[in-house]
C-alpha cells in the first residue's frame, strides 16, 4: 500500500509498457514503408540510374515519364484492365451472389468452387491461362480437333487483343471474392424489409432494384475500392501470362516500373512511376480508410 | 474520518469536466448506492475508487489512507461489472481462482476458498463449466463469486443487474442484500434504476451532471428530496410537482393551487417553517408523492394533516395491488395512488385526501427544496 | 453461412431450373482451368500434341509430376521444383509466425490500452496494407544488402514480415474490439500485469482469428512473387519465381504436362489449406476487405 519512489518508476514504465512493446512495429512501419516511400520520392527526382543518385534534377524524370511511349501504354493497359475487371467482377459477383441466394441446396459446394482460384497464386492462374488461350494448346486448338476448322482464337499472340486476356483470367480469379462480398451482405438484408416490400406489391426485379441494392452499398464501395487496388498492383498475372508481350503490347504500370528501374537501368524514371502508382492508390484507399475509421468510431 | 473517503474528487477529460468535487465518506459496512442518470459520473466516481481511473484532483483515501496512487490490485477491492466480465476461456474455478493465484496464493488455500464461496452462493455444480455454458443469472452469480472470494475492504458493483430479465432483477437483489447483511462488507453499488437503489441501500447519493445532488438514508431522499431533479428521479411514479402560490389561508399560511376546472383551491401547509410565514405571494412548487394525494380510503387515517379535494378524474390505470389516478392540480397533469379496488372512474369528479403532512416544497428558479 | 435469413424470392419451377443451369456453367467456368491442367499433366505430350486439352488422359502416367519435381530445367539447374518449394516453406513458416505474433500484440495494444496517437499509429499501420510494393523495392534492395541480407531465406522473411505486420494488427484489433474492455479491468483488479492479461485472458480466446490470420499470411506469402523476384538469389528463390522461370524459359519444346504439374505443385499448400479450413480463409478475405 505504501508507494515508494521505486514502485512510481515501475508504475511509469508500466504506463509506457504499451507503447514499448508497439513501437517496434510501428518503428519498422515508419522506416520500411513512409521512410521508403519518401526515399523512392526523392530518386523519382534525381538522375539516378543503374544506382541511386543523389543529384537533384527536378520533375524532369515525371516530364520524361509523360513522353514515353511505354507508359503511356501501360497507363492506357491500367485503364483498360482495370475498367473491365473491375466492371465485370462487380456484375459477375452480384449476378452469383443473388443466385446463390435462392436457397441452393448444392451452395455449400458451389460457394467454394467459385471462390477457389482466390487461393492460388497469379502465377499458377497465369500458367494455367496461358496455355488455356494458347492456340497451338488450347482452346483453338481443341475447338480445331473436334472439327471447327475455322475457329480462331489468337488473343494472347495479338498486339491490341492481349491485355483482353489478361483481364478474362483477373476476372477468373477474382470473382468468387466478389460474390462473396456480396452474398455477406445480401445476408445481411433484414428478411422482414424483403417481407414488407413483397406485401407491398414490389414484383422480383423492383425489389432487387429498389430495396435490395440499395442496401447492399457498403459492399459495392468495399468490392470497388478492393478490386481497384488490386488493378493498379497487378503485376504477376502480367509477367507470367505475356511477360508484357507481345512487344510491349501488354505493358502496366508495374511491369513498366520493374523493367525500367532494374533491366533499363532508369531508376528515376521507375521511381516516378511507382510514386504514380503510389498516389493512384492513395487516392482511392485514404479516402475509403479514413471513413471506415472514423465509422468504427473511436473506443 | 469514514472507512472509505471521497474527498473533494473532481475528473477531467482534457478541458471536460465531468465530476465536480465530489465528497462522500462511506462507513464501515455501509452499502453505499450511487444514483443517476447515464451519464451523471456514477460509473467514472466508481472507476476511481477501484483504480481503473485517473483521479484528476481530490482524494481517495481507504481506512485513512490515500490510495490515488495505489495500483487497483492493490487497493483491497473487488469489482463486480455489469457484463460480469468473466474470463472467456477459464472455468468457474478458474475465474474465480484467478486473482487469488494472481496474488501468490497456494492452489490448496485457492482451492478451499473457491470451494467455501461456491458453498455460499450455491454455485458449486457449475465451478468446472465454462462462462459461455451459463444462463445469464448464473454468470451474475460467478461475477459474484469472484469478487467473494478475494474477501476485500470493499465491494464496487457496477450495474451488476441491468443485463438480467425482470423477475431475475428482484431475486437477485434480494440475494445481494441478504449477502450483505451476512457479510456486512462496505459496499458501493451503482445503478441507474431508483427501486434498486431504495431497496438494496443504506444510504443513496443521487448524482446528476457531474455533481452530488443530494445523499442520505433512502427515507430522507424519498421524503425529503433536496431539489426537483431528485424529486423527480427518486420513486416510481415520480413526485408530483404542482405549481402553486403561498397565500393567507383561514388557518394560517396555505397554497393556492388551480383544480381541473380553473378554480381555485387552497391547502393549508402543516407546521410550515417559521421563514415562509412572511412570503406571502411567493411562487412555489409543492412536491406530494402520489400516495399523498389519494381517496379518502387510502389516505394514511393518522397524518395530522389530511385535507379534501374535489377534482376531476381523467384517467384510471389498474396495476393489481394500485390502482393510478390521473387528475389536473396546478395546471399540470399529476399521479395518485389508490388502492386495487379503488371505485373511482374517468371523466367524473371524485373527492380525494391531501396528506400535507408529506407536502415539501421546492423554490421555482434555483430548484432547491425550501421547506 | 446458414440458411435462416434466406433472401430467396417465390419462383416457379422454370426460373428455378433456369437459376441451377446458370450456377452449373459458372462452375464448369470456375473448375475449367483446375481440370484441364490436372488431366493434362498427367498425359504424355505426344498424347497432348495428338489429342485436345479436354480429353481424359487415355493412360495415366505421372512422369511430368516427377519431372517438374526434381529434374525439369528451371534457369541453369535440372533441380526440378523441390529446392525451391523447400525455399518457400524456410520462408513462409517463420515470417507467417513472426507476423501473427507481432499483430496479436498489436492489436491487443491497439484496443486494450489506448493511448494518445494510437488512432493514428493504426492509421498509418493499415495504409501501409494497401500500398503498391513497387514503391518500396529501390530502397529494401538496398537495406537488405546493408544488413547483409540479400539474396537471403531470412532477408525474404523480414520483407514478409514488416508488409505483412500492417493486416495482422488489423485482424487482431477487429477481433479485440467485440472483446468488452472490462475483461482487462477486471484482469487489473485482480492483480494481472500487461502481459499476464495478454497471455492469460485474451490469446486462450483468440483460436479462430490466429487460424484465420495464419491462413491469410500463409497464402499471400506463398503466393508472393514480386518481392521473391525481387530479393531472392537462385538458391533462396520460392516457388513462384522457379515456376515462372519454368514456365516462361523459351528454349526447347513446350512441356505443357510439367508446367501444369509444377503449377499445381505450386498451387498444392495453398489449396490444401483453402479445402480443409475454407470457413477462415473467407473470413480473413471478408476481414482485409472490411475494415473498421
Amino acid at each position: 500500500m505504501i508507494s515508494s519512489s521505486s514502485s512510481r518508476l515501475l508504475d511509469k514504465i508500466r504506463a509506457w509498457l504499451p507503447a514499448l512493446v508497439l513501437s517496434p512495429s510501428f518503428a519498422a512501419i515508419l522506416l520500411f514503408v513512409y521512410g521508403f516511400i519518401i526515399f523512392t520520392g526523392y530518386l523519382s527526382l534525381t538522375d539516378s540510374r543503374l544506382l541511386p543518385s543523389f543529384d537533384f534534377v527536378g520533375l524532369i524524370n515525371y516530364q520524361k515519364l509523360l513522353g514515353l511511349r511505354h507508359w503511356n501504354t501501360a497507363l492506357k493497359n491500367l485503364a483498360i484492365f482495370g475498367g473491365l475487371y473491375i466492371s465485370i467482377c462487380v456484375i459477375l459477383g452480384l449476378l452469383l451472389a443473388i443466385l446463390l441466394d435462392q436457397k441452393i441446396r448444392v451452395e455449400g459446394i458451389l460457394r467454394p468452387i467459385y471462390l477457389y482460384p482466390m487461393a492460388l497464386s497469379f502465377i499458377v492462374t497465369g500458367t494455367a491461362w496461358k496455355w488455356f488461350l494458347d492456340p497451338g494448346f488450347g482452346l483453338e486448338h481443341t475447338m480445331q480437333t473436334w472439327g471447327f476448322l475455322d475457329f480462331q482464337f489468337r488473343w494472347i499472340k495479338d498486339r491490341n487483343m492481349a491485355i483482353y486476356t489478361i483481364v478474362i483470367a483477373a476476372v477468373w480469379q477474382s470473382s468468387g471474392f466478389v460474390m462473396a462480398m456480396f452474398l455477406a451482405g445480401l445476408r445481411g438484408i433484414d428478411t422482414e424489409i424483403m417481407k414488407a416490400a413483397q406485401i407491398d406489391g414490389a414484383g422480383n426485379f423492383q425489389l432487387y432494384r429498389r430495396i435490395v441494392l440499395p442496401q447492399l452499398r457498403p459492399a459495392f464501395l468495399s468490392a470497388f475500392v478492393v478490386l481497384t487496388h488490386l488493378a493498379i498492383k497487378t503485376y504477376d498475372l502480367v509477367v507470367a501470362m505475356t511477360n508484357g508481350g507481345p512487344g510491349r503490347a501488354t505493358e502496366v504500370p508495374a511491369t513498366f516500373m520493374y523493367s525500367y528501374t532494374f533491366t533499363r537501368s532508369q531508376m528515376g524514371i521507375g521511381s516516378g512511376s511507382a510514386v504514380i502508382m503510389l498516389a493512384m492508390i492513395a487516392s482511392i484507399m485514404v479516402p475509403y480508410l479514413y471513413a471506415e475509421l472514423r465509422q468504427g468510431g473511436k473506443t | 474520518m469514514a472507512f472509505l473517503d471521497i474527498i473533494g474528487v473532481t475528473k477531467r477529460f482534457g478541458s471536460v469536466k465531468v465530476l465536480h468535487e465530489i465528497n462522500i465518506g462511506v462507513e464501515e459496512g455501509e452499502f453505499l448506492v450511487l444514483v443517476g442518470p447515464s451519464g451523471c459520473g456514477k460509473s467514472t466516481l466508481l472507476n476511481m475508487i477501484a483504480g481503473l481511473e485517473i483521479v484528476s484532483s481530490g482524494e481517495i483515501r481507504i481506512r485513512d489512507s490515500r490510495i490515488n496512487e495505489v495500483h487497483p490490485s492493490q487497493r483491497d477491492i473487488a469489482m463486480v461489472f455489469q457484463s460480469y466480465a468473466l474470463y472467456p476461456n477459464m472455468t468457474v474455478g478458474g475465474n474465480m481462482a484467478f486473482g487469488l493465484e494472481m496474488h501468490g496464493i497456494s492452489k490448496s488455500e485457492r482451492q478451499a476458498l473457491v470451494k467455501e464461496v461456491a458453498e455460499l452462493l450455491q454455485i458449486t455444480p457449475l465451478l468446472d463449466r465454462k462462462p459461455s455454458q451459463l444462463s445469464g443469472g448464473q454468470r451474475q452469480r460467478v461475477a459474484m463469486g469472484r469478487a467473494l472470494v478475494r474477501d476485500p475492504d470493499v465491494f464496487l458493483f457496477d450495474e451488476p443487474l441491468s443485463n438480467l430479465d425482470a423477475k431475475l432483477r428482484v431475486d437477485m437483489r434480494t440475494e445481494i442484500k441478504k449477502l450483505h447483511l451476512k457479510l456486512g462488507t462496505t459496499t458501493v453499488y451503482v445503478t441507474h434504476d431508483q427501486i434498486e437503489a431504495m431497496t438494496l441501500s443504506t444510504r443513496i447519493a443521487v448524482m446528476m451532471d457531474g455533481h452530488l445532488q443530494q445523499i442520505g438514508s433512502p427515507a430522507e431522499i424519498y421524503q425529503l428530496p433536496s431539489n426537483l431533479f431528485v424529486a423527480g428521479f427518486m420513486g416510481s411514479p415520480p413526485m408530483n410537482l404542482i405549481p402553486a402560490k403561498i397565500v393567507n389561508g383561514n388557518d394560517g399560511i396555505a397554497l393556492h393551487v388551480s383544480l381541473h376546472s380553473g378554480e381555485m383551491t387552497a391547502l393549508n401547509l402543516y407546521q410550515p417553517s417559521p421563514g415562509l410565514l412572511n412570503q406571502v405571494g411567493r411562487e412555489v412548487i409543492l412536491g406530494l408523492r402520489p400516495e399523498s394525494i389519494t381517496d379518502p380510503d387510502s389516505a394514511d387515517r393518522n397524518s395530522p394533516a389530511n385535507q379534501p379535494l374535489l377534482n376531476r378524474i381523467i384517467i384510471t390505470e389498474t396495476a393489481g395491488s394500485d390502482t393510478f389516478v390521473k387528475t389536473m392540480l396546478g395546471g399540470v397533469e399529476i399521479t395518485s395512488r389508490m388502492r386495487g379496488d379503488s371505485e373511482v372512474s374517468a371523466n367524473s369528479d371524485a373527492s380525494l385526501v391531501v396528506d400535507m403532512s408529506k407536502a415539501v416544497l421546492f423554490d421555482p428558479q434555483s430548484e432547491q427544496r425550501i421547506s | 453461412m446458414s440458411q435462416s435469413r434466406d433472401n430467396s424470392l417465390p419462383t416457379s419451377h422454370f426460373t428455378r431450373a433456369l437459376i441451377y443451369t446458370a450456377l452449373l456453367i459458372f462452375a464448369v467456368y470456375y473448375l475449367l482451368p483446375l481440370f484441364v491442367m490436372l488431366t493434362n499433366s498427367l498425359k504424355t505430350l505426344d498424347e497432348i500434341r495428338a489429342g485436345n486439352m479436354l480429353a481424359l488422359p487415355r493412360s495415366i502416367t505421372i512422369e511430368p509430376w516427377l519431372k517438374a519435381w526434381d529434374s525439369a530445367q528451371i534457369g541453369v539447374d535440372p533441380s526440378g521444383l523441390k529446392p525451391y518449394f523447400m525455399n518457400s516453406v524456410l520462408m513462409v513458416i517463420p515470417a507467417v509466425l513472426i507476423s501473427t505474433m507481432l499483430g496479436a500484440i498489436n492489436g491487443y495494444i491497439l484496443t486494450k490500452w489506448n493511448f494518445r496517437g494510437a488512432g493514428v499509429m493504426f492509421g498509418l499501420m493499415l495504409f501501409s496494407c494497401f500500398i503498391p510494393f513497387q514503391i518500396v523495392l529501390i530502397p529494401m534492395a538496398r537495406v537488405l544488402g546493408l544488413i547483409g541480407l540479400a539474396g537471403t531465406t531470412s532477408g525474404l522473411v523480414l520483407v514478409h514480415v514488416v508488409y505483412g505486420i500492417g493486416f495482422t494488427t488489423l485482424f487482431f484489433r477487429n477481433y479485440y474490439n467485440a472483446f468488452p474492455d472490462e475483461l482487462v479491468r477486471a484482469a487489473l483488479l485482480d492483480g494481472a500485469g500487461f502481459f499476464r492479461i495478454f497471455w492469460r485472458i485474451l490469446l486462450p480466446s483468440s483460436g479462430p482469428i490466429i487460424v484465420v490470420t495464419i491462413i491469410w499470411q500463409f497464402t499471400n506469402i506463398w503466393n508472393d512473387f514480386l518481392f521473391g523476384a525481387s530479393f531472392a538469389d537462385f538458391d533462396s528463390q520460392p516457388i513462384t519465381v522457379a515456376l515462372n522461370n519454368l514456365v516462361s524459359s523459351s528454349t526447347g519444346v513446350k512441356e505443357y504436362n510439367v508446367h501444369f504439374a509444377g503449377a499445381i505443385l505450386a498451387a498444392l499448400p495453398t489449396l490444401i489449406v483453402y479445402i480443409v479450413s475454407g470457413r477462415y480463409f473467407v473470413r480473413g478475405l471478408m476481414a482485409g476487405s472490411v475494415k473498421g
